[in-house]
């Protein structure tokens, strides 16, 4: 042995580039991946945005087209972010403070198995279940309720209307914001609630003046993710929703939103109809990538005095 | 000076507060005056319950601010509307998983495991339901066709994640690229699935024509979904991995891949592998991307490459949508559960699998 294998130069250097660089390359295609969803989106529907007002769907142009189921996909999240951020702040505290120690981890998975059921399986329970069940509901609503234009009667009935659909996405958008929250109360300074508890407060008062000031950026950027999530959901709309010309109503069938636009009508769709929809999903993206960066925006504003990352 | 009046014999710790029996004492007659307006709406189990909560908070917070005072009342109403939350939050949990079960246990057999739907038309399921004979037809080349999309998708999906979280964890130490990439995996995290699967329509579209529709344009689309979870869990697993591991492998003088390879990744490798397994069980049960990138078939296609491909999710939509037979529903309804059984056993049995996998192949840390 004249020559020390340590010594040799370049023994594994060349291998040691190429891992640096494979592992280079595969963050640039994420970076890549993104970029062209963006391109790809773009470049297929710029047909729709070219084409004659009468020849789009509805013969009034394109904007015409897609503002009404813009509007149906932001109703459908605000029902599913009305009933889902107060529960799902009030079961992430149920699980951080109020439960038994021993039982809250098991709350914790109980509830990461809402997450869990794929999304047809909540479209088709709307659809079965849930739908039938709501009928008398929406009959009561717009008998007593009916002179409030979103109950305005007569009501659907098979039950597919906006609001069941946003109870169904409600349901699926949930287990997020609890996720998300019960991790930030846990993180809670324990210093801070002792403090209050000593004072003697109420535990609910310890909670309003330690826990929740504490949370607060974590709350909206949960609740946020949240709502990028209810304006993407697809099947348990497509399954739930009798779709329909834009109305107040939603106790009626009617309404419609971007994404069960998109997967009711694609598997058909060629040409022109193609390029709509598509249209429509750069939209879509459009406007879940700014809720999206909006709430990571905000994560990261807060992050170096609230931990809530 | 002491007070000296009836309550004298009580301690001065319980004073002004409610006996536990007293929250007994408001259930009852809330239990009885719900029983009573329920029945004068339409007597049903659940209306009596909900009316039976209502009461019985406002009559607790009643009582409790006659003797405790509005500051204790405040408490114990809200300790009452989070109990509330969490029981209203497990309602669909087990609303959905009763449901599933119930229509969904008779039609799993194993004809429907082992047959596909070729050759099972309307007229069959005419005849079925009218000779009462069992359900034909099954979802076999929906379980080939998601085992195979989901397979490819896992291929594609955890060499791209890993090798990036790599780069962020080893190699890109908060630099620009690095903060790029962190912060587009976390946008990436909330593309929703349908434009997932509209990009991957759109790219094979314009690279071999419009309307191409095979399970490897599916896997593509969940990939996208994929990945962003991959990277992340991968990225949390490789952080923790202990520095002086690390250093100690430098010492020795091995090569930087050499120790990610060998020393950094095997000691996270069961944080990797149950993250990675949590990312397939959130893109199985996906629905929408297969919908528009692997069109639907009836018949089983082993070819991830070309012609259209079933999945468990669409064959659910299908079945529930459009029904095989228009005028008896029943047998399609009968799949479409039955499908649906299948598909969320497969998710928990992934979800547990994952927390298995971290829980039995964590790296030894005693001594």
């Amino acid at each position: 042995m004249s020559t020390n294998t340590l010594a040799r130069r370049g023994s594994g250097r060349s291998s040691d580039k190429a891992f640096h660089l494979a592992t280079l390359a595969a963050g640039c295609l994420i970076l890549v991946v993104l970029f062209s969803v963006a391109a790809f989106l773009l470049v297929q529907s710029i047909p729709a945005f070219q084409a004659q007002a009468e020849e789009v769907t509805g013969g009034a142009g394109f904007w015409s087209y897609i503002w009404p189921i813009v509007i149906g996909t932001l109703i459908a999240a605000a029902i599913a972010m009305a009933l889902a951020t107060p529960v799902g702040i009030f079961v992430a505290l149920f699980i951080s403070h109020f439960a038994p120690r021993r039982l809250a981890l098991g709350f914790g998975y109980l509830i990461d198995l809402l997450a869990a059921i794929p999304s047809v399986i909540y479209g088709a329970w709307g659809y079965i279940f849930l739908a039938p069940l709501l009928t008398t509901a929406y009959d009561w609503l717009a008998a007593n309720l009916g002179w409030i234009p979103v109950f305005a009667g007569p009501a659907s009935q098979t039950g597919r209307t906006m609001l069941t659909a946003g109870i169904v996405l409600a349901v699926m958008v949930l287990p997020i914001i609890t996720a998300l929250t019960r991790e930030i109360f846990l993180q809670t300074p324990k210093l801070h609630e002792e403090a209050a508890l000593a004072m003697g407060a109420t535990q609910w008062e310890m909670i309003k003046m330690a826990v929740l000031p504490f949370a607060r950026p974590g709350i909206i950027s949960a609740a946020m993710l949240g709502l990028g999530r209810a304006l993407g959901e697809t099947m348990a709309i497509a399954l739930v929703l009798s779709p329909g010309a834009l109305t107040a109503s939603l106790i009626q069938s009617g309404n419609q939103t971007i994404a069960a636009e998109i997967a009711l009508n694609f598997p058909e769709a060629y040409n022109l109809r193609l390029s709509e929809l598509i249209a429509a999903g750069l939209v879509l993206f459009v406007i879940t990538l700014a809720v999206n960066m909006l709430a990571r925006w905000v994560i990261s504003r807060h992050k170096e005095f609230s931990g809530a990352n | 000076m002491l007070k000296v009046d009836a309550k004298q014999h009580q301690s001065q710790l319980t004073r002004n507060r409610l006996p536990r029996f007293a929250l007994l004492a408001v259930l009852f007659p809330a239990a009885i005056a719900a029983a009573a307006a329920a029945t004068l709406i339409g007597f049903n189990v659940v209306l009596w319950m909900v009316f039976t909560a209502v009461l019985f908070v406002i009559g607790a917070w009643l009582i409790t601010l006659l003797v405790e005072g509005s500051r204790h009342a405040g408490n114990r109403m809200i300790r009452y509307v989070v109990y509330g939350a969490f029981i209203l939050a497990l309602i669909p949990l087990v609303s959905v998983i009763w449901t599933v079960l119930e229509r969904g246990l008779p039609g799993l057999t194993s004809n429907f495991l082992w047959t596909s739907m070729s050759g099972v038309t309307g007229a069959v399921d005419n005849r079925t339901v009218a000779e009462g004979t069992p359900v034909l037809g099954g979802a076999y080349h929906a379980i080939v066709g998601t085992l195979q999309i989901s397979l490819v998708a896992t291929l594609i999906s955890v060499p791209i994640g890993l090798m990036s979280a790599i780069y962020l964890v080893e190699y890109g130490t908060g630099g620009p690229l690095s903060r790029a990439i962190t912060f587009f995996v976390d946008v990436m995290t909330g593309i929703p699935s349908i434009v997932a699967g509209l990009f991957a329509a759109a790219l094979f579209g314009m690279v071999f024509g419009p309307a191409t529709r095979t399970g490897f344009v599916a896997a593509v689309a969940l990939s996208v979904l994929m990945i962003p979870v991959v990277v992340r869990s991968t990225e949390e697993m490789l952080r923790i991995v202990p520095n002086e591991l690390r250093e100690a492998s430098y010492a020795l003088g091995v090569r930087k891949w050499r120790t990610i390879t060998k020393v950094v990744i095997p000691t996270a490798i069961s944080g990797i592998a149950s993250g990675v397994t949590l990312a397939i069980a959130r893109v199985v049960g996906e629905t929408a991307p297969i919908l528009v990138t692997a069109g639907f078939a009836t018949s089983i296609n082993w070819n991830v490459f070309s012609g259209w491909m079933a999945s468990l999710p669409t064959f659910i939509y299908y079945q529930i949508r459009t029904p095989t037979s228009p005028t008896n529903v029943e047998p399609s309804d009968q799949r479409a559960w039955a499908a649906a059984l299948i598909l969320i056993l497969f998710v928990m049995l992934l979800n547990l699998a994952a927390r298995l996998i971290a829980r039995f192949f964590a790296p030894r840390t005693g001594r």
